[in-house]
């Protein structure tokens, strides 16, 4: 057979080519026309620039066919299904992009008069109280810009609380080994040195093995919940308790806050302290990796030393306080993010939270953790469950399935970009062998994950066949590029381009 | 619910083959008594519309008053192509490029984000972005310590009180020590005097805070002399169209705030976070890094690469805690990078400066007003002959986002009260200026 | 034959008069996959018995290098710098990581010899 996919160009079909940018200057060349300068009379003080930057010029159209030739080299939820564990992908609505651009919104400034802005204060108030009310925490720290950044805010007002406290020999923080690795490296920066909490065999944190180490050299315990594994912590109520006996403080990772949002408080699990990811599980997007969110709800006993800047009501309307060490806030820890925090972000999870509703929001952790069973149920015909029973939004399976195959996680993941889907997240968490952890969210249908079924069921079975190892470790096929030497790159790096003479000379 | 495919009898169908009765019995492990919540049910979108309208409507957008609003923050012209872009699906809601088979558009473009930082700063390397401009800041001095193995940090005044802040509280507890100097308005500040091999670095910004523009190379030649490395914080890239980069004044790390070419402002948030460094500190660096290889048809691609360096592999031991950045904020500032290419970004930054020094004649020429700054590039500071938050209030009444007043960030220096900055871009008309000048006239008379 | 001495963190050292070679087994090498970066010790460093005393890293991995023994660093292998992969392709030979002086060249008796650390990476293995 002819092999068509060999092309003069380098192009297939609908699959381009692209150079980089830099590739494809014509020197000159501008998008952006501007009209010239009134004048140029200078104020640099002799600090202009001597030479050209080094950048390509490129005229509109070029510009607008590389991205758009760009963006459709990569997968995502507008796509298809993304059933990546942790980090829920699920449908982003376009309503919130165009509440976001809204003039009135994304238009301001965050340092005008604060009579001009009450209106992005009341809105990220309107936030602040959806919430409290969902959390049944007291209060809310707006500004941190990630889940790790809510994290170190959580943390960090434990150390105030501590510091306010006069414990000052508290220096340990609790983390199971399941936890994300921003759990360790957040609490580092805090100034705390970490001890893992292994598992108890069933997926959950060890209770007992937790309780024995508390102790007066422990200043927090920190467990997602529900946790990597995808199970709920039955006993986080029980180890809140245990952990405030004595005298630490109990952090909630909310990376999975999906699976329960509108059916349980985190007073009655006994949280101190718990980040939320809006850039999850309220549906403002990914965009290739941020920007995210992360506001990090606070009990009572930890509320006074939030970070700045919050908002304060008085008689006049909203203000924001923005000093650490002032008379609204005096025992703030300090600032974390310059201006307000995410407020573009704001903009979109308050849409999305008005849209659904509570109401909406109880369905959506309702079909992300029916979804989440139903891959379970049916994918155990032929791969294998970690853990036995009912899942919360999360299917955790390891590779016992694949023994003896000569096929592993990774070749098997790929194989699964040939037939149109997003892997799931591989060799997470740690605690379980050659991991696939998948998370389908609320936003699929019965119609794609039974096709996603089928078809991870048809490749676990070609696998076990014993004769098709070579296929999967070549996988993926069909893709813009194949399998990608990582080992070169991470040995040699390239981390940018550079004009071509500096090659020769670093040769 | 118009966001969830699953209908009623979809979910009988899968709770049959689960073999549970309901969904709720799914939930059988959360604490019995299911709570309830004070909060409304599901909304139209016309519904959700008009109530974030009545939001938007209660503020003064920049698009309705003349801005020379700036302070790290800057509103320049969105060319209609990049929102666009941005907005396509496959950029707007992919996650991070773990996969890199089947996200080679997002790591293409980090390539590029990448090398164009560089460029600008005069750097060997960047990163694919930090949070915003502050948090980028507070990593940066943490990492010069980490290179020096010296615990000491020194702040110019010149540096934004929010950077500074930021980088003070997120080193409080390393053991780390942090000399912040005294808020700088007429830049006579000696730094070289006080730099000794206790420091780990020195941080400075350029522009500065107030508007100068600094040489900052003998700084660098007396910091590198006893091994201290110099920190240059950039909150207005705009400049580096027109005024000598940092790499090229001698800087070991450059950060800065993207936001002024990424998109409109935002109340401030998202920014994206930008760090350049030289090839030797690589290890060192933060955040993640995208790097060229090949693929197994020999092909060039792109991966993230050096992850070692990054929490989810060194957990306690990462450099940084950082994991979602600023992928999207990032994308816009390439792509407006990439529209505007060599010719459009020095012309940008040649309008931004001839309208602020138009701009601070006029200003200069009011009764009672003196611009601070003898050299700028599109931001300076003047002083008032009153209170510059109740001007900038009266301003805005009269509709006119006249400044920020040094006082919003440094409330208890009452020499700096009078002080307000003010920006001229591109988008300033010579109209703008004269309402301006014609308001603060009629105010200050 | 030289003397090679092994830990349970999988590194070895070889004994030669009074100082010793350092470097990673084998097993380690196989374990990590392809080393990407080494980091070795600089000359005149003392390293107390246990202490971190290099890195070596894969693409998706990254582990301590602990001083099996005590004493002071005399060199660190200056070709793992632009060839890391030589530990991959010779572990005990021209992948070695940094020679020391020994503080007390009794320490080594407390290692596992040959047969004992065959036996170790049986346990490990199964």
């Amino acid at each position: 057979m002819t092999d068509h996919t060999n092309t003069t160009s380098g192009h297939r079909g609908l699959i381009f080519e692209e150079p980089l940018i830099f590739e494809l200057d014509s020197m000159g060349s501008t998008a952006v026309d501007l009209d010239e300068p009134e004048h140029d009379i200078d104020r640099l003080g002799g600090l202009r620039r001597r030479g050209p930057v080094g950048l390509p010029g490129l005229s509109e159209p070029e510009v607008v066919r590389h991205y758009t030739r760009l963006s459709q080299k990569n997968y995502s939820i507008d796509t298809g299904f993304y059933p990546l564990g942790s980090c829920t992908m699920k449908h982003n609505p376009r309503l919130n992009e165009k509440m976001a651009r809204l003039p009135g919104l994304g238009d301001i400034h965050p340092f005008q008069p604060e009579s001009t802005v009450q209106g992005a204060y009341h809105l990220m108030d309107t936030l602040a109280s959806w919430l409290k009310k969902m959390t049944g925490l007291p209060a809310v720290a707006l500004s941190p810009a990630a889940g790790a950044h809510g994290e170190l805010c959580g943390l960090m007002a434990i150390r105030a609380a501590h510091q306010a406290a006069g414990n000052d020999d508290r220096m340990v923080v609790l983390v199971p080994e399941s936890a994300h690795g921003t759990n360790p490296a957040t609490a580092t920066i805090c100034g705390y040195s970490v001890e893992s909490i292994p598992g108890n065999g069933n997926g959950r944190v060890d209770v007992d093995a937790l309780t024995a180490r508390l102790g007066p050299d422990i200043a927090a315990v920190m467990i997602t919940n529900p946790n990597t594994c995808g199970l709920f912590e039955n006993e986080a109520k029980v180890i809140a308790d245990a952990v405030h006996a004595a005298g630490a403080y109990f952090y909630m990772d909310g990376a999975n806050f999906n699976a329960i949002v509108g059916r349980v408080t985190l007073s009655a699990l006994g949280v101190d302290a718990m980040h939320i990811n809006l850039h999850k599980t309220f549906s403002t997007p990914h965009g290739g990796g941020g920007p995210g969110a992360g506001p990090t709800v606070l009990s009572d006993a930890l509320a006074p030393f939030a970070p700045v800047p919050f908002l304060v009501h008085d008689g006049n309307g909203l203000r924001m306080a923005e000093h650490a060490g002032d008379k609204d806030a005096p025992q703030s820890f300090g600032r974390m993010k310059g201006y307000h925090g995410q407020f573009g972000v704001f903009v979109r999870a308050l849409s999305y939270m008005m849209s659904l509703g509570i109401d909406g929001l109880r369905e959506a952790s309702g079909d992300a953790v029916l979804n989440a069973n139903y891959l379970r149920v049916r994918l155990s015909e032929e791969l294998t469950p970690s853990y036995d029973g009912i899942c919360m939004h999360e299917a955790l399976f390891d590779d016992r399935f694949l023994k003896d195959t000569g096929v592993s996680t990774l070749d098997f993941a790929k194989s699964m970009i040939d037939e149109g889907f997003h892997p799931p997240t591989m060799y997470f968490p740690l605690v379980v062998h050659g991991a696939l952890l998948m998370e389908p969210t609320e936003t699929e249908s019965k119609a794609t994950l039974d096709q996603y079924c089928e078809t991870v069921l048809a490749l676990a079975r070609k696998a076990k066949r014993g004769d098709t190892a070579e296929e999967f470790l070549s996988a993926p096929y069909l893709t813009p590029r194949r399998r990608l030497d990582e080992t070169q790159a991470a040995r040699k790096p390239v981390l940018r381009w550079k004009p071509e003479p500096l090659n020769h000379a670093a040769r | 619910m118009r966001y969830h495919p699953l209908t009623d009898a979809d979910r009988g169908a899968m709770l049959a083959a689960i073999g549970v009765e309901s969904v709720d019995a799914l939930f059988a492990e959360l604490p019995a008594g299911e709570p309830t919540f004070d909060l409304p049910n599901q909304q139209s979108e016309i519904n959700v519309e008009r109530a974030l309208n009545a939001f938007a409507k209660e503020n003064l957008s920049c698009a309705d008053a003349p801005s020379f609003l700036g302070a790290g923050n800057y509103r320049h012209h969105t060319p209609a192509s990049l929102d666009h872009l941005i907005q396509r699906g496959e950029f707007l809601t992919a996650y991070t490029p773990y996969q890199p088979e089947i996200s080679q558009g997002t790591l293409q473009t980090i390539f590029e984000f990448q090398s164009q930082v560089a460029l600008m700063m005069d750097m060997e390397v960047a990163n694919a972005s930090m949070y915003d401009g502050a948090t980028a800041c507070a990593e940066a001095a943490a990492m010069a310590c980490r290179i020096t193995r010296r615990s000491r940090v020194m702040m110019s005044g010149s540096v934004h009180p929010h950077y500074r802040d930021v980088t003070q509280t997120q080193l409080k507890h390393l053991g780390l020590g942090i000399a912040c100097l005294s808020p700088d308005p007429i830049g006579i500040e000696d730094l070289i005097g006080r730099v000794d091999d206790s420091l780990a670095c020195v941080v400075v910004q350029n522009p500065g805070f107030f508007g100068h523009l600094s040489d900052l190379t003998p700084l660098s030649k007396a910091c590198h002399a006893v091994g201290v490395l110099l920190v240059v914080c950039v909150t207005e890239p705009v400049s580096l169209g027109l005024v000598i980069p940092p790499g090229a004044m001698g800087a070991d790390i450059v950060v800065g705030e993207g936001q002024s070419l990424a998109g409109p402002a935002s109340f401030g948030g998202p920014g994206v976070g930008l760090f350049a460094t030289q090839e030797k500190f690589i290890r060192q660096m933060p955040g993640r890094l995208c790097g060229e290889t090949v693929d197994a048809d020999d092909r060039r691609g792109f991966v993230l690469t050096l992850s070692t360096r990054e929490q989810h592999i060194r957990r306690e031991k990462a450099t940084s805690n950082i994991c979602t950045n600023s992928g999207l904020i990032a994308l816009a500032f390439t792509i407006h990078m990439t529209l505007l290419g060599e010719a459009g970004f020095t012309r940008l930054a040649e309008v931004n400066h001839a309208n602020a020094v138009t701009l601070a004649n006029k200003l200069d020429a009011i009764k009672g007003v003196k611009v601070i700054p003898q050299t700028f590039f599109n931001e300076f500071s003047i002083t008032l002959p009153q209170r510059a938050a109740a001007v900038a209030e009266t301003l805005a009444q009269k509709g006119v986002l006249g400044g920020v007043p040094v006082s919003r960030f440094y409330p208890r220096y009452e020499e700096l009260e009078n002080i307000l900055l003010v920006t001229a871009t591109e988008l300033t008309t010579e109209g703008d200026m004269n309402l301006l000048v014609e308001s603060l006239t009629e105010l200050l008379s | 034959m030289t003397d090679i001495r092994y830990t349970k963190e999988h590194e070895w050292v070889r004994q030669d008069g009074d100082s010793a070679t350092v470097g990673i087994t084998d097993y380690a090498q196989s374990q990590l996959g392809d080393i990407v970066f080494v980091e070795v010790p600089d000359e005149g460093k003392a390293l107390a018995k246990g202490a971190e005393a290099a890195v070596v890293e894969s693409v998706k991995a990254a582990s301590e290098v602990y001083a099996p023994v005590s004493g002071t660093v005399m060199q660190g292998n200056a070709v793992l710098g632009d060839a890391p992969n030589t530990v991959n392709s010779d572990p005990s030979g021209d992948g070695w990581f940094f020679k020391m002086t020994l503080t007390d060249a009794s320490e080594l008796d407390g290692l596992m010899d040959q047969a004992a650390y065959d036996a170790y990476l049986k346990d490990c293995d199964a």
